[in-house]
C-alpha cells in the first residue's frame, strides 16, 4: 500500500491530533465559551438544514468526535422536545478503514456503536473535532458503507484547518482556521482532557 | 637433512628452553640445542613464550571420505587437524561405504598418507555396515596396512549385549579396543536433545541421560566379565562419570573420552533452535558439564576427543528436527580445553598433553605419537600461544564445513606451529604444504 | 511485536491488547458486511507443512475478512524428510512478496528458524509447531475464558481485563501438546491458575519449572471446583507404539470427561476442547454437547483472535504495540 504524502513531503497527515500536554507557546483559538457557542450554532444549523430533527442521527468519529456528537445531540434535544439525545447518537471507529495504517503505530481499536434505530434511511451527521487532510472522513464514509445505507451523510467539524488531500468539505464548521502545515491544532474536551479549548501550536508537529 | 631450532619454547608450559629438531627426531634440548644448531644450519623458529606440547592425537574424527566428500575429505580434514595442533587423527568408520573391510580402511589410510598433514589412523567398524548384528572382519582390518587398533560403530551403539560381548572378546587377539557410542536405541527413538527442563519447554523429544548411562554400566560390566579393554566415547553425563569412576576403582580396563563441546556448552543453547547446537550425544546441563570437567581433571576421563563431525551447509540450514547431528571441532579443541580446564586452574599444560596426546596415543596403540618431549623421541610437536585470543570465524577454517558451535565466540589460545615427524605442517599459524619444505 | 512465535513471548499488556482487539474484531463479525478493508494489498501466506484444515481455514478467513490476499501453500509430507526444504519454500514465498507467513510445521521450532533466518522479511505467525507452541490457540482459549468467566461474572465489559483469579484445569496428553504448553504460559501471564492433569507417562520430564500445578488424579482436581476444564485431544497416532497407557478404555475411565464428572462441576464451569474431538475417548458426547461446552464458540473466536493478531502484526508500522502517537 502506497501512502500519500502531504505537500511538504512529511508523510501522511492524520486528522486526529496527538494528545500532548499544552506547551507554552500554544495559542488559544477557541475558549470554552467559544466552543459552546459554536456547538449551539451548529446544532441549529443542522435542524435548519434538515427541517427539523426527524431521521437525523449523529455519529461521532472516535475519539474526540464522540463527546462532540453527544453535546450536539443535547443541543438538538433542547430545541426539539421529541428528540431523545441518547437515542440519536453513536460513535464510529474508523481505524480499520484507514489507508495510512502501515505508516502509523498500531492502534488499539475502539468500539463502533450505532444509534438504536440504526442508520438505514437516516440522515447521518458525522461529527469530528478537526478537519484536515480529509482522510479520516473518507475512512468514515467507507465504514458507514459497511454498516448500512443512510439517506444522506453530512459532516460537522469543530475546526476546519485546511490542507485537504481529498474532495471533502464540511457542512457545518465551528471555526475556519487557516494554518501552516507544520502547526498543530489541538482540541481539548472536558470529557477527555479535563477542560474545553482549541489550541494552536506553531512549533511544528511532534511525534 | 632438515633441522629446526625452536627457541624459547616452554615444554608442557614449564621453563623456557631451546629445542632442536633434526630429521624427524628431537636432537637436543636446552643449552646444547643452540650449539648443535649451528652445525646443522637449522632454521630458527621463534617460540618465545609458546607452550610446547607433544603433537595432539585425536581418537575421534569424522573425515567423511569416502562418501560424503561434500562435508569433508581426508585432505581437508587433515589440514584442519594440523591447524588445530594435531599430528594424528583416528578416522571414524561411519563413511559410505562403511569402513568395515580391510579395503576401505587401507583406502582411508592411504588418503591420509597422500595428504601428508597428519597421521591418519582408520577406525574399523565393529559390525558389518554398522548394523549391530554381525561382527565385521576385525582381524583383517587389524592385519591390514592400516593396522587398525580401534573399532567402533560410532554414530550407532552396539546395542545388542551379545554382539558387544563378542566384540570385546575378539578384539583381545590383536590388542585392539572397542570404542562404544553409548546410546540405548529404544530410549532415544526420535530423540532430539537432552531430556530435561529445556526439552520440556521446547517440545523437542527428550534424550535421557539414562540412555547413555545404562549402556556405559552394561559395557563396563561386560568388559570386566570378559577381561577386555573398553573405551567409552564422548561421555556426556554426570552419571556416566560416576559409573566410569566406579569401574576404575574396581580395576576394570575402561577408558573414557569427553568432547570439547561437552566441556563447554549446555542444553540452554538449544533454546534458539539453531541446529549448530544439535549433536549426538546432546548438549547436557550445567551440572553435567561440571561433572565432566571434574572427571577429566581427576583422571576418570582419560582423554579429550573432538568428535569433529562436519556436515554440508544444507544439513544445518533447516529446522531442528531435520538437521544432522554433529559439530566440527578440530580447529577449536585445544582452545576450548584451555578455556574450560587450564584457564580455570583445573589442569596444567602437562595434563593437557596427557589428555590430548599421550592418552589417545596409548589407547589407540600409536607407537610414535604422544611421546615424551625428550632427546631421541619422534618430533611430533605443537606450539601454542596461550596468551592469544581469537574469535572463531567458520568461513576461515580449513575444514570444508561451517557447523562449528563456537562461531563468533572469543576463545583463548592459538596454535602457532605443528611439526609432523620433524617437518612443519603449520608455521606462524598457517599451513605449510608438504612439498614446500 | 514483529512475530508471534510463542505465547510465552507476550507480556500481560500485549496479551490483553490482543484480546481487546479481538473483541473489537468479533463485534465487526456480527454485522451483515463482515469484510474490512484494513489489510488491502497485503499478502498473507498460509504455509502448512502439516495438515490442519481447521487452523488453515481459520487463518484464511481471518486474513480475508481483513481484505488481505491469501496464498495457501501446502507442503505436506516434505517436512522433516529431506526434499522440499523450509529454506527454499521460504525464499519462494519471499519472492512472491509475503507480508506475513502463517506457518504450521511438525518440527518444533520451525517458525523460530524461519523468523531468525532472514529467509523472509514478513511477520511470522506460529500456527502450531510440533509439540512446542500454538499461541493463537492459547489466545482464543483465553478470549473464550474471558468472555464467559470475566465479563459475565462481574457484569461489566471485559475489555482491559485479564484472567486473574480463575482456575483452569487442562487434562490429557500434555507431553505432546503444544496447546498445553501455550496455555500454561499465556494463562499464567494473564493471572490464572493452571492445573495440568495427566497420567504420569504423558507429563514431560522437566515439567517442574512450568508455571502450573501437575496432578495425576482428575476427580480430585475437579472436586476443587475449577472455573474451566480444557480437554486435550488424545492423538491416537502418537499412542500407537507409545504404550503411554494400557488401553483407551482405561484412559477414558481415569481421564475422560463424561456426564458424571460434568455434573459434579460448579454451575459456572465451562468446558473447552481445541478440537478435533475424539468423542468417547477424552470427552463423552454428553459433555461435548452440553450447554457448558463452548467448543463451537472457540472456533468462531479463533477467527477474531487471528484477525487481531494479523492486524497487530501487519497494520502498524514496525513499532511496539500499544504505543499511541
Amino acid at each position: 500500500m502506497v501512502a500519500p504524502s502531504d505537500p511538504q513531503g512529511r508523510g501522511p497527515v492524520p486528522d486526529d491530533q496527538p494528545r500532548q500536554n499544552p506547551v507554552d507557546d500554544a495559542r488559544t483559538i477557541l475558549t470554552a465559551d467559544d466552543m459552546a457557542r459554536a456547538l449551539v450554532r451548529i446544532g441549529h444549523e443542522i435542524l435548519e438544514r434538515n427541517k427539523g430533527a426527524d431521521d437525523v442521527v449523529l455519529l461521532g468519529v472516535l475519539t474526540r468526535g464522540g463527546p462532540l456528537a453527544r453535546r450536539l445531540a443535547r443541543v438538538v434535544a433542547d430545541v426539539e422536545d421529541q428528540v431523545d439525545a441518547d437515542a440519536v447518537v453513536g460513535v464510529l471507529d474508523v481505524t480499520m478503514h484507514r489507508d495510512d495504517l502501515a505508516d502509523q503505530p498500531t492502534r488499539a481499536l475502539g468500539t463502533t456503536s450505532l444509534p438504536r434505530g440504526g442508520i438505514d434511511s437516516k440522515v447521518v451527521v458525522l461529527v469530528d473535532d478537526v478537519l484536515y487532510s480529509g482522510r479520516t472522513i473518507r475512512a468514515a464514509l467507507d465504514a458507514l458503507n459497511d454498516l448500512g445505507r443512510p439517506r444522506a451523510v453530512q459532516l460537522a467539524v469543530l475546526v476546519d484547518r485546511g490542507h485537504r488531500q481529498l474532495p471533502i468539505r464540511a457542512d457545518y464548521v465551528g471555526k475556519n482556521l487557516p494554518t501552516a502545515a507544520d502547526e498543530r491544532v489541538r482540541v481539548l474536551l472536558a470529557e477527555t482532557d479535563g477542560r474545553d479549548a482549541v489550541l494552536l501550536d506553531s512549533n511544528g508537529r511532534q511525534r | 637433512m632438515t633441522a629446526y631450532l625452536l627457541t624459547g619454547a616452554r615444554p608442557l608450559g614449564e621453563e623456557s628452553t631451546d629445542v632442536l629438531v633434526v630429521d624427524g627426531q628431537i636432537a637436543a634440548l636446552g643449552a646444547t640445542a643452540a650449539d648443535t644448531a649451528v652445525d646443522t644450519a637449522a632454521e630458527r623458529v621463534d617460540a618465545t613464550g609458546l607452550v610446547l606440547l607433544p603433537g595432539l592425537v585425536d581418537l575421534h574424527t569424522h573425515l567423511r571420505e569416502p562418501g560424503r566428500e561434500d562435508a569433508e575429505t581426508v585432505a581437508s580434514g587433515s589440514r584442519a587437524a594440523a591447524l588445530g595442533g594435531y599430528t594424528c587423527v583416528h578416522a571414524m568408520a561411519n563413511t559410505s561405504p562403511v569402513a568395515d573391510t580391510a579395503g576401505v580402511v587401507e583406502q582411508v589410510w592411504q588418503l591420509g598418507r597422500d595428504a601428508g598433514y597428519v597421521d591418519v589412523r582408520p577406525v574399523g567398524a565393529v559390525t558389518v555396515g554398522l548394523a549391530g548384528e554381525r561382527l565385521a572382519e576385525l582381524g583383517a582390518m587389524a592385519q591390514s596396512h592400516a593396522a587398525v587398533r580401534v573399532f567402533s560403530d560410532d554414530g550407532r551403539c552396539v546395542a545388542d549385549p551379545v554382539v558387544m560381548r563378542r566384540a570385546l572378546e575378539y578384539a583381545k587377539a590383536f590388542d585392539a579396543v572397542i570404542a562404544q557410542h553409548a546410546q540405548e536405541p529404544r530410549l532415544t527413538a526420535h530423540a532430539q536433545m537432552h531430556e530435561g527442563v529445556v526439552s520440556a519447554e521446547l517440545g523437542l523429544a527428550g534424550w535421557p541421560a539414562v540412555a547413555e548411562e545404562a549402556i556405559v554400566a552394561r559395557d563396563v560390566l561386560l568388559a570386566e566379565h570378559v577381561g577386555s579393554r573398553l573405551h567409552v566415547l564422548h561421555l556426556s553425563t554426570a552419571g556416566s562419570v560416576e559409573i566410569v569412576r566406579w569401574a576404575k576403582t574396581r580395576g576394570i580396563d575402561v577408558t573414557a573420552e569427553a568432547t570439547p563441546h561437552h566441556l563447554y556448552l549446555t542444553d540452554e543453547l538449544v533454546r534458539g533452535y539453531d541446529p549448530r547446537f544439535k549433536v549426538n550425544p546432546p548438549l547436557r546441563t550445567a551440572v553435567d558439564v561440571e561433572a565432566v570437567r571434574a572427571g577429566l581433571a581427576d583422571g576418570t576421563i582419560d582423554i579429550v576427543g573432538t568428535d569433529h563431525a562436519p556436515h554440508p551447509r544444507e544439513d544445518k540450514d533447516c529446522e531442528w528436527a531435520a538437521a544432522a547431528f554433529g559439530m566440527t571441532g578440530l580447529e577449536t579443541a585445544l582452545s576450548v580445553v584451555q578455556a574450560a580446564m587450564v584457564d580455570t586452574g583445573r589442569m596444567t599444560w602437562a595434563d593437557v598433553a596427557r589428555v590430548m596426546s599421550v592418552g589417545p596415543a596409548r589407547i589407540g596403540r600409536v607407537a610414535d605419537q604422544g611421546r615424551p618431549l625428550a632427546v631421541g623421541e619422534p618430533a611430533n610437536l605443537t606450539l601454542v600461544d596461550p596468551a592469544a585470543r581469537r574469535t572463531v570465524l567458520p568461513g576461515e577454517q580449513a575444514t570444508a564445513s561451517v557447523n562449528t558451535p563456537f562461531a563468533g565466540m572469543e576463545l583463548p589460545g592459538r596454535v602457532v606451529a605443528t611439526f609432523l615427524h620433524g617437518r612443519p605442517t603449520v608455521l606462524d599459524g598457517r599451513l605449510v604444504r608438504p612439498g614446500d619444505r | 511485536m514483529k512475530h508471534l512465535l510463542s505465547a510465552g513471548d507476550l507480556s500481560r499488556d500485549e496479551a490483553v491488547l490482543i484480546l481487546d482487539t479481538a473483541a473489537a474484531m468479533a463485534a465487526t463479525q456480527e454485522r451483515a458486511i463482515k469484510k474490512l478493508p484494513t489489510l488491502r494489498g497485503r499478502t498473507v501466506v498460509n504455509l502448512f507443512f502439516e495438515d490442519s484444515t481447521r487452523t488453515r481455514i481459520s487463518f484464511e478467513t481471518a486474513a480475508k475478512r481483513l481484505s488481505a490476499d491469501v496464498i495457501n501453500f501446502s507442503a505436506r509430507g516434505s517436512s522433516v524428510s529431506k526434499g522440499e526444504s523450509l529454506k527454499d519454500t521460504a525464499l519462494t514465498l519471499q519472492a512472491m512478496g509475503a507480508d506475513a507467513v502463517v506457518i504450521r510445521h511438525s518440527a518444533s521450532g520451525a517458525p523460530h528458524v524461519l523468523a531468525r533466518s532472514g529467509w523472509t522479511r514478513g511477520a511470522v505467525l506460529n500456527a502450531g509447531d510440533g509439540t512446542h507452541q500454538h499461541p493463537t490457540q492459547a489466545l482464543l482459549d483465553a478470549f473464550t475464558l474471558r468472555r464467559h468467566l470475566v465479563g459475565r461474572r462481574h457484569g461489566t465489559d471485559a475489555a482491559g481485563q485479564d484472567l486473574a483469579g480463575l482456575h483452569v484445569v487442562i487434562v490429557g496428553d500434555v507431553l505432546h501438546s503444544r496447546v498445553a504448553r501455550s496455555n500454561v504460559e499465556l494463562l499464567h501471564t494473564l493471572g490464572a491458575r493452571v492445573t495440568l492433569v495427566a497420567p504420569p507417562t504423558l507429563v514431560p520430564v522437566g515439567v517442574e519449572p512450568w508455571t502450573c500445578e501437575v496432578a495425576y488424579g482428575l476427580d480430585d482436581v475437579l472436586a476443587t471446583g475449577p472455573d474451566a476444564v480444557m480437554m486435550l485431544r488424545i492423538q491416537r497416532e502418537r499412542m500407537a507404539d507409545g504404550g503411554f497407557f494400557p488401553s483407551p478404555r482405561e484412559y477414558t475411565r481415569s481421564y475422560g470427561l463424561d456426564a458424571r464428572r460434568l455434573a459434579r462441576l460448579p454451575e459456572h464451569t465451562i468446558v473447552l476442547h481445541p478440537g478435533p474431538m475424539n468423542r468417547g475417548l477424552e470427552i463423552s458426547a454428553d459433555a461435548a454437547d452440553s450447554p457448558r461446552a463452548v467448543i463451537v464458540e472457540q472456533v468462531g473466536n479463533g477467527v477474531a483472535v487471528r484477525m487481531a493478531a494479523l492486524y497487530l502484526l501487519l497494520a502498524g508500522a514496525d513499532r511496539p504495540t500499544g504505543e499511541t502517537e
